[in-house]
């Protein structure tokens, strides 16, 4: 279980770090700066395991890398949207953050809430007054699911599996 | 069933038809690294174990967001790709040349049915010339590196017909911004934009080259325009050869199709629900959005539009903005920094002055474009008009150097973005327009 940081429609990767951080030495330095004009406490906040929570098309925007590195670096277990722009959702499979569309929840939650995914069922759940909702969320194809379950593309060249 | 232009170029490299939703690994014939994103690519690559690239040669390493430097930090960029590079073999290097996509076409490094993938999201722009080009991660482009191949998904191909005549003043930038207002910032996502029609044919490369930059303003993995005379011209090609001239989308082929055509460009703003309906092409039988599967545009229906702040879907009409004061026009960048952009805008400047406290910023996108703007005087008019002509490259786009604003300023743009914060503070106001708006907004001094 963790805790739900909710965004809006089209987020672009800009907001989710700025194009002056991108220069910094290391993603573990970018971090500190992710969501800084929507949210500047963001990274005080987060707890590894916790959840980025989208709208449509969420990473649109740059081909900028760091963006989900610095999610993943930050501990964020997942980002869960009704839809992902094309290079986020690569990157972010490819650096072993899994990305996961579901287009139910994102409606049903707000930044504080507590929220399960389970990545193998397919199914995203939150507490409401009426006990757990459940959402079933789209799975990857099973191209990119191996990777994702290697941990990211380098373990899956490294493992031969291309 | 018939083949969309996209389908063709990756069916020709694998060698079997493919379609779109096929999943498949492609040879890739080019790749373009810049220089925010190479230290990061020569680590993985490192990282991943590769002892060599699989072909230099296809390689290009381009300088173009960090020069020159403005600050310190930036140099460390130059050193990691002169390092990555002298290391590897490449002789690609482009260290102060110009923007990366002018330079890879402009420099003949993507031929029509080439498969292209560069760091920087508007790699999508080498469909002006008939390519498959896209934009991926460094990590990804280190494994290109590496390996010489990518996998892809083969993307859906959404057809954009446009006929007819442009009225005076409306360029290929009013058509894309247009076309992204209608289909919103991810209305084709992982899909291809395919255009055709009269309108398209007669349009210049570097105008094809507008609109194929932006395609991935409204969430494209590519776009693509057939190569035609203009094409084989302009990558000084004798003729196109037999497979490169087939590359045109089918009138059988499987596009998308919407539930409605393109809507009039004053219903701009509506937000999400305003916009074209994609409908499931499996589930559709008849076509509402145009004969043959394409989305329909007349030429003549076009009118000067921008895009507002901050989302690069919510376009107006020109006409309807008019009066707000600017602080700042900035022409240039991979979007609108060709020759053909900066005539347009000495056309509408000869003779006249920019307006006082107004600030107009010129940046050609590519020394090429510099010498001929320089040589056929474009440079002086827009010198004597009061321009401030600046180095090659991204310059203001990317928010690092030349001209940089603060809260509660507007400014007038060529480029491809105006998200929050891109040029400055969060407090900026960026619209988006053609070069030939945005000399007539630095004349007036408001929009």
């Amino acid at each position: 279980m963790g805790k739900v940081f909710k965004f809006g429609n089209d987020l672009d990767t800009d907001q989710i770090l700025a194009s002056q951080y991108l220069l910094l030495p290391t993603v573990e330095e970018m971090s500190a700066h992710t969501f800084e004009s929507l949210d500047p406490g963001f990274p005080g906040k987060v707890k590894p395991g916790d959840f980025v929570v989208g709208g449509e098309n969420f990473g649109c925007g740059s081909s900028r890398e760091q963006a989900p590195a610095v999610l993943k670096a930050l501990g964020v277990k997942a980002v869960v949207a009704k839809s992902f722009a094309r290079i986020f959702f690569r990157n972010a499979i490819n650096i072993g953050l899994p990305a996961i569309v579901c287009k139910g929840l994102p409606d049903a939650v707000a930044t504080g809430d507590e929220m399960t995914l389970d990545l193998e069922a397919g199914v995203a759940g939150v507490f409401g007054d009426e006990g757990e909702e459940r959402y079933p969320c789209t799975k990857l194809p099973p191209y990119m699911q191996n990777i994702l379950d290697h941990g990211g593309l380098i373990a899956f060249l490294d493992d031969g599996a291309a | 069933m018939g083949l969309t232009a996209i389908e063709k170029i990756i069916s020709n490299k694998v060698g079997h038809r493919v379609h779109g939703g096929d999943i498949v690994t492609v040879p890739v014939d080019r790749v373009m690294i810049h220089d925010i994103f190479i230290p990061f690519v020569a680590d993985k690559f490192r990282e991943m174990g590769f002892s060599k690239i699989w072909d230099p040669d296809r390689a290009v390493l381009i300088y173009d967001h960090l020069v020159p430097a403005s600050q310190q930090d930036d140099v460390r960029h130059f050193h990691a790709g002169d390092a990555f590079a002298q290391e590897y073999g490449m002789a690609h290097v482009h260290r102060s040349d110009g923007i990366c996509h002018q330079l890879m076409t402009e420099a003949g490094y993507v031929k029509p049915g080439d498969i292209c993938f560069g760091t920087d999201s508007h790699t999508t722009t080498y469909g002006c010339v008939g390519a498959f080009s896209s934009g991926v991660g460094y990590t990804e482009m280190a494994a290109i590196l590496g390996t010489g191949t990518m996998w892809v998904k083969v993307p859906q191909t959404i057809r954009v017909e446009i006929d007819g005549k442009l009225p005076d003043g409306v360029t290929a930038k009013d058509m894309i911004l247009t076309l992204i207002g209608d289909l919103g910032a991810d209305g084709a996502t992982y899909c291809a934009l395919e255009f055709a029609g009269g309108t398209v044919r007669d349009l210049s490369v570097a105008g094809r080259m507008t609109m194929a930059n932006m395609a991935v303003e409204a969430g494209a993995k590519c776009a693509i325009f057939s190569p035609d005379e203009k094409t084989a011209a302009y990558c000084a090609l004798d003729a196109l050869t037999a497979e490169q001239a087939g590359i045109f989308g089918d009138v059988d082929a499987d596009y998308v199709r919407f539930a409605g055509g393109p809507r009039p460009v004053m219903d701009g703003g509506a937000g999400r629900a305003g916009r074209l309906r994609r409908l499931d092409v499996k589930a559709t039988a008849g076509m509402v959005g145009g004969e043959g599967g394409a989305l329909r545009y007349r030429g003549e229906d076009f009118v000067p539009v921008m895009a507002c702040p901050s989302q690069v879907d919510l376009i107006r009409p020109v006409s309807e903005l008019a009066g707000l004061p600017i602080d700042q026009v900035f022409i240039g960048s991979c979007t609108n920094g060709r020759l053909e952009d900066l005539q347009a805008a000495a056309q509408v400047l000869r003779g006249g002055k920019v307006a006082p406290f107004v600030k107009l910023i010129v940046t050609p996108a590519s020394v090429g474009i510099y010498r001929q703007a320089i040589a056929d005087g474009t440079l002086g008019i827009l010198s004597e008009a009061g321009a401030i002509i600046t180095n090659p490259g991204c310059g203001l786009c990317c928010g690092r150097t030349g001209g940089i604003l603060s809260d509660g300023e507007r400014v007038v743009a060529t480029n491809n973005r105006n998200f929050l914060g891109r040029m400055g503070t969060p407090k900026v106001e960026i619209y988006l327009a053609s070069p030939v708006t945005a000399a007539k907004c630095a004349l007036e001094g408001r929009i």
